[in-house]
């Protein structure tokens, strides 16, 4: 088969996979366990933001969380001036895309290196998380809104249909909106790799300086592919916000810095659907830890008494349900035993037997190489 | 015979890395159609000359001229857009894309989809890698990939191309066959072509410019270069003797 029908059936796959479980979901689930898997669909679309600016854009932003964190302050803040949440939901995308774009113009046309383009965005998530949590007095308000500090933004309005102040979305529908959402910013962009920007933006990937010598300003592509990422972000962040009704510092924080990037590494880099699905089983496994107090008499049940001593001991702990603990272990294995990621692996392995079919035709010199 | 038109020309052009002047007082000028070879011992300041022509380096002095338009110290991309391709000397690819997505890239720019796909066609024939064209570039021979980036730089339509090794590396056939390529670019294009292979340059046949610390030392046919007693002491001496 050819990497064009793959292609197809891969995306007819996901149109499936998410029609069935835009139809499936709210039928199946109690409205408890609807409400955690929201969050998961939310949190995808964060993890996508990453994966096209790193997977495809070369990009490696530590700190895609202060898109994140802008959105959902940016919804939050404009909610409580406005009352009807279009405009609010726009900001909510614009104001972070055009802190990206600010951020990557110093970052691209100063021609910083990649390893300090990662420091320099990790600094910045920390600066606005120090900022945000900083501002608890009642003197830091934006006209209706205050701040609140460390304390957070709670009882942020829902969203509503654009135009209608009284439609607001129950929860049953910020299902709804994100898994279309999820799914439009999937196919989004799907069809912007396909596009002359995407493939301009992947050629830069893969040699700068080659794009430089083909006319290419790769400056100007890495700009827009890093404001894209902070819009995105910007609508996971007022998601985010719907979801829970509030918003506090934490969401700039180094964790949830981190934790966007184990999901592209885990789900594989240069893919999109491995960031969704790392995405959402890391999440699903970080809530079902937290909720299984993991500890060294369940372990005992699960890998024995000898294995569960030998672990408690080495790591000197008795609980396991510490969850960034075993994030760590995920990543660790994951960098270690799948560098590159669930998808790409699983992918090549599905491949694999229709690949053997023809072995003749990459072995076979071209005639006109003068090889032969 | 015309005259033509003058194209590239360098003026009084120096480049200072601390206290190595790497290229200095370089009077450089290349004709409309022409097609010149740069040679000269390592060091002598060629990489550094290119680098100077293709933006990748602002000169400390002196200027460049394409089309009587100062160009020094612009930024690649622009140097690119005025119809400048260039060969690097370690191939630069797109690694990870297909053979037909690298030269996709190049054709590209400036132009529509379609015309951008014929181009992919005709440029695939040209280098013969039609049945090469789905492969991923990391995979193939260091030859392939040289003639790969050939035809990304000649996908581009460029005026003037600047080759740097093209032939380092290849078969003997290899080089045969690239040097018939160049003698047919050169129809249609300019060429200033960077080598050390002295029985390639024969093949291409064309005037010469030896650089030597880098300053041009004589500029001229190849006969006579290879009778110029000073270059023989400095670049071709024991070549030749031996």
């Amino acid at each position: 088969m050819s990497a064009r029908t793959w292609n197809v059936a891969g995306l007819a796959l996901v149109g499936v996979i998410g029609l069935v479980a835009m139809i499936g979901l709210p039928q199946w689930l109690e409205l408890s366990s609807l409400l955690d898997v929201t969050v998961y669909l939310i949190l995808a679309i964060l993890a996508l933001s990453l994966a096209v600016v790193w997977g495809y854009g070369g990009i490696l932003c530590f700190g895609q969380s202060a898109f994140f964190g802008l959105g959902a302050y940016a919804y939050a803040i404009a909610m409580f001036n406005i009352g009807e949440s279009t405009i609010p939901f726009v900001l909510a995308i614009a104001l972070p895309a055009a802190f990206a774009a600010l951020l990557g113009y110093f970052m691209f046309y100063g021609r910083i290196s990649d390893v300090y383009l990662g420091v320099i965005t990790l600094t910045v998530t920390l600066i606005l998380f120090n900022a945000v949590n900083s501002t608890a007095g009642p003197e830091y308000r934006i006209g209706e809104a205050r701040l609140g500090g460390f304390n957070g933004i709670p009882s942020i309005p829902p969203l509503n249909w654009p135009g209608v102040p009284d439609s607001a979305l129950d929860l049953n529908d910020l299902f709804y909106v994100s898994i279309v959402l999820l799914l439009a910013v999937y196919f989004g962009l799907r069809w912007l790799l396909v596009s002359r920007f995407g493939r301009v933006m992947v050629a830069i990937r893969e040699n700068e300086q080659r794009t430089g010598f083909l006319g290419y300003d790769a400056r100007l592509y890495k700009l827009g592919t890093f404001a894209l990422g902070g819009a995105l972000a910007g609508l996971a962040g007022c998601l985010f916000a719907n979801w829970g009704a509030f918003v506090s510092p934490t969401i700039f924080g180094l964790g949830q810095s981190a934790q966007i990037i184990i999901w592209v590494i885990v789900g594989g880099r240069g893919t999109l659907i491995g960031p969704v699905v790392g995405c959402i089983a890391i999440q699903w496994l970080t809530a079902y830890l937290g909720s299984a107090q993991l500890s060294k008499a369940s372990l005992t049940q699960i890998v024995g008494p000898t294995v569960a001593n030998v672990l408690s001991s080495t790591l000197g702990i008795a609980d396991f349900s510490n969850t960034n603990l075993v994030l760590g272990a995920v990543l660790l294995a994951f960098v270690l035993l799948v560098p590159r990621g669930v998808m790409p692996t699983l992918r090549d392995l599905v491949r694999l037997p229709f690949a053997r079919r023809r072995p003749a035709r990459d072995l076979v010199p071209d005639k006109a190489e003068g090889t032969t | 015979m015309t005259e033509r038109a003058l194209l590239l020309e360098t003026m009084d052009l120096g480049m200072r890395f601390g206290g190595v002047e790497a290229v200095s007082g370089v009077n450089f000028r290349l004709t409309e159609g022409e097609l010149r070879c740069l040679i000269g011992p390592n060091g002598a300041g060629k990489s550094t000359f290119f680098k100077l022509l293709t933006g990748q380096l602002f000169p400390t002095s002196g200027k460049v001229l394409y089309r009587g338009r100062d160009i020094s110290g612009a930024e690649t991309h622009e140097v690119a857009r005025l119809g400048i391709g260039i060969k690097t000397q370690v191939p630069s690819v797109f690694d990870g894309l297909s053979v037909r997505e690298n030269i996709w890239i190049a054709a590209c720019r400036g132009r529509s989809t379609r015309r951008a796909n014929e181009t992919v066609d005709t440029i695939l024939s040209r280098i013969a890698m039609v049945g090469a064209a789905d492969r991923v570039v990391g995979q193939l021979a260091h030859g392939q990939r040289q003639w790969l980036e050939l035809g990304i730089v000649l996908a581009a339509e460029p005026e003037l191309i600047l080759l740097d090794e093209p032939a380092a590396g290849m078969t003997h056939e290899e080089v045969a066959r690239t040097a018939e390529l160049i003698r047919e670019i050169n129809r249609t294009r300019s060429l200033i072509v960077v080598e050390h292979d002295m029985q390639f340059i024969r093949m291409i046949a064309s005037k010469v410019t030896v650089l030597d610390r880098g300053r041009v030392l004589v500029e001229d046919s190849m006969e006579n270069i290879l009778r110029h007693p000073t270059v023989r002491d400095v670049y071709l001496g024991k070549r030749v003797a031996a």
